[in-house]
């Protein structure tokens, strides 16, 4: 096995133990992004070679200096009896969303050309404290909008490593992409409607959204500030909690970060499931799509397989000694798109006021008239087309004469999603459940190109997700099997407020129970020398 | 409760409020995804809210410390700031006129 494949753990275990150093890993991980990766995005990116379709394009910057200072800081730590960190040695990436100071930060938007913080993100920080080492920038959709990779101002955009002619997902698909192609062990990415998960989903890699607030935001470029939470990417569940353990905690510089105790996230994961109760809901085994004349919401099954790998996993807890409760209600989850379009709209629109040209990043290079013509020409210029119709779209909903029909209900439509979730999890109500399991995603990767540009097509493929967001509640994705096309299935444990210790039990549980079956042998595509032309 | 669509006219208001300027075929294209998201948005007005259910603006209660105490702290190093600004004069961020400032 190579060092590539080696799990965070097994990487932090053997460096701290002086069997292989910081230096070894970060060199092997190197060699491997320079395999797999290809170019890098830019923003003047001119298709011109048809071996760059075959790549995994997960990054917008390498920092290989930075990461290679960072190993050389963990070997001299170990050489000198000093403790190197919880993730000693191991290679990391983070979603470009988060500030790394004097690095270039982006967010995938040409509006942050050029721009290099001051300052580096909390939980960034706190990944570097606990002796990993950043290896680079990876992309997204611009300023997290989408769920594709595809509308990111850096091309090449992300592909699947399953097969580079599908999505890898998003907005964390350079995050997801980069883990899967075993280009680094973890990534850092961010959640506000499904973006660890559904990309986790996509690309066969465990992706966690924890309980909003039990990961700082500081120095996270705000998309929806209610809605928002960094979190881990891993190849499994153990190194999913050993990074959630690195992460996790108060933060005096972001006040919405929890002031309640973290748990010991890698200890808990051997309790097991015996006696758990998990939820499964018939509000999750569909795809609620709008009609655009009535505005109704018409009804779609979700991929037959997808369903069959959550009957599964049910059925290997069951054997484990959980207790599968059936027919959980969960009437509002339906309306969690719809809610999702007010609130992150409206958030979003008020966050992105502040890119003006004016203090940093890019400013349009035309003569103006005058500061106005100066913001408008560079917000024109600076700015995709996803990203303009987040704020169009925001500034609509709450505008005077609409907000009490839209933003005023949508709040009151989340208080009800979370109540729902609230009665599921109440130890003294009907249903008394410890976690809810349900599907990551209704579909597995779509075709790249086949739903980029249809805005809500490409919003409801966050259905399975969305409403853990607006409960604030912790949720994570877990590989749960392939399709006919050897696509990756994700399975999604929803817990109570900050129990991220009981659906990463239950995550791992079914992990571990189910480490023989035939589909966790097959490797992505590009790994295996098995890519589509 | 009316299902509402939003109309030429309100699009190119919205667009000079939120300092935009669009292409005509990037125009087009917005506002027909402006209406579809629209579809989508109308079925919360379709929704039997619960009569004691009110209006949540975090799914969770904030279990933060708070805001920090509102005291001025300066940044050790501004000069690193400014170095990212677009342009600068003396120590400070530099824009074109205001309009009918003198």
């Amino acid at each position: 096995m190579s060092l590539n494949q080696l799990s965070a753990s097994e990487v932090s275990a053997r460096v701290r133990a002086g069997e292989i150093s910081a230096r070894e890993v970060l060199e092997a991980s190197l060699q491997q992004i320079h395999a797999v990766d290809g170019c890098s995005g830019s923003l003047d990116y001119q298709p011109n070679d048809p071996a760059e379709e075959q790549k995994v394009h997960a990054f917008i910057r390498l920092t290989e200096d930075l990461a290679r200072s960072q190993a050389d800081e963990v070997d001299r730590k170990l050489a000198e009896g000093e403790n190197p960190g919880i993730l000693a040695g191991v290679p990391v990436s983070i979603k470009d969303i988060f500030t790394l100071h004097g690095i270039e930060t982006t967010a995938a938007s040409r509006i942050l050309w050029n721009f290099k913080p001051p300052y580096t993100a909390t939980p960034v920080q706190k990944l570097i404290n606990a002796g990993a080492l950043i290896l680079g920038k990876a992309n997204l959709d611009e300023f997290t909008f989408g769920s594709s990779n595809e509308s990111s101002a850096y091309q090449p955009a992300p592909v699947n490593p399953w097969d580079p002619t599908r999505v890898p997902g998003g907005s964390s698909g350079g995050s997801t992409a980069s883990v899967a192609a075993e280009e680094v062990a973890l990534s850092l990415g961010t959640d506000t409607g499904g973006s660890i998960r559904q990309p986790a989903a996509f690309c066969g890699v465990v992706g966690l959204k924890p309980t909003y607030g039990r990961v700082s935001r500081y120095g996270l470029m705000a998309f929806s500030s209610s809605l928002d939470c960094p979190g881990p990417i891993a190849r499994n569940v153990s190194d999913a909690a050993l990074m959630l353990q690195a992460i996790a905690g108060v933060d005096p510089k972001d006040s919405t970060s929890s002031v309640l105790p973290t748990s010991n996230y890698i200890d808990a994961l051997k309790e097991g499931v015996k006696g758990l109760r998990v939820g499964l809901s018939p509000d999750y085994a569909h795809l609620y799509y709008p009609d655009f004349e009535t505005g109704e919401l018409a009804q779609e099954s979700i991929q037959k397989e997808i369903s069959q790998a959550v009957e599964h996993a049910a059925s290997v807890l069951a054997d484990l000694g959980a207790e599968i409760v059936e027919n959980v209600p969960l009437p509002n989850a339906k309306y969690g798109i719809p809610t999702y379009f007010v609130v992150s709209r409206v958030e979003a629109a008020s966050n992105l006021h502040r890119f003006d040209g004016v203090k940093y990043g890019y400013r349009t290079p035309v003569e103006v008239e005058d500061l106005q013509d100066l913001i408008r020409r560079t917000r024109a210029e600076g700015f995709g087309s996803q990203v303009k119709l987040r704020i169009l779209m925001g500034m609509y909903l709450s505008s005077e004469g609409f907000a009490a029909n839209y933003y005023q209900r949508a709040l009151k439509v989340r208080a009800m999603i979370r109540r729902d979730f609230e009665r599921a999890f109440d130890p003294n109500g009907e249903h008394r459940l410890d976690v809810i399991l349900t599907p990551t995603t209704a579909t597995t990767a779509f075709k790249r190109n086949d739903v980029f540009g249809n805005t809500v097509r490409m919003q409801y493929s966050d259905q399975m997700t969305v409403s853990a967001n607006h409960a604030g509640i912790p949720a994570v994705s877990i590989p749960g099997g392939l399709d006919a096309n050897n696509l990756p299935i994700g399975i999604q444990f929803i817990g109570p407020d900050f129990r991220e210790d009981l659906i990463l039990r239950a995550g791992y549980a079914y992990e571990q129970a189910t480490q023989t079956e035939a589909w966790r042998a097959i490797r992505p595509a590009v790994l295996s020398q098995e890519v589509k032309k | 409760m009316s299902i509402s669509r939003i109309n030429p006219e309100l699009f190119h208001k919205l667009v000079g409020l939120a300092a935009l300027e669009l292409t005509e075929d990037e125009g087009a294209y917005l506002l027909t995804e402006m209406n579809n998201q629209l579809s989508s948005v109308n079925a919360l007005l379709q929704v039997p809210l619960d009569e004691d259910i009110q209006p949540t603006l975090h799914g969770i209660q904030c279990q933060g410390a708070g805001p920090r105490a509102d005291l001025w702290q300066p940044f050790p190093t501004p000069g690193e700031i400014l170095a990212g600004a677009p342009e600068t004069e003396d120590g400070m961020f530099a824009v074109p006129d205001v309009k009918g400032a003198k």
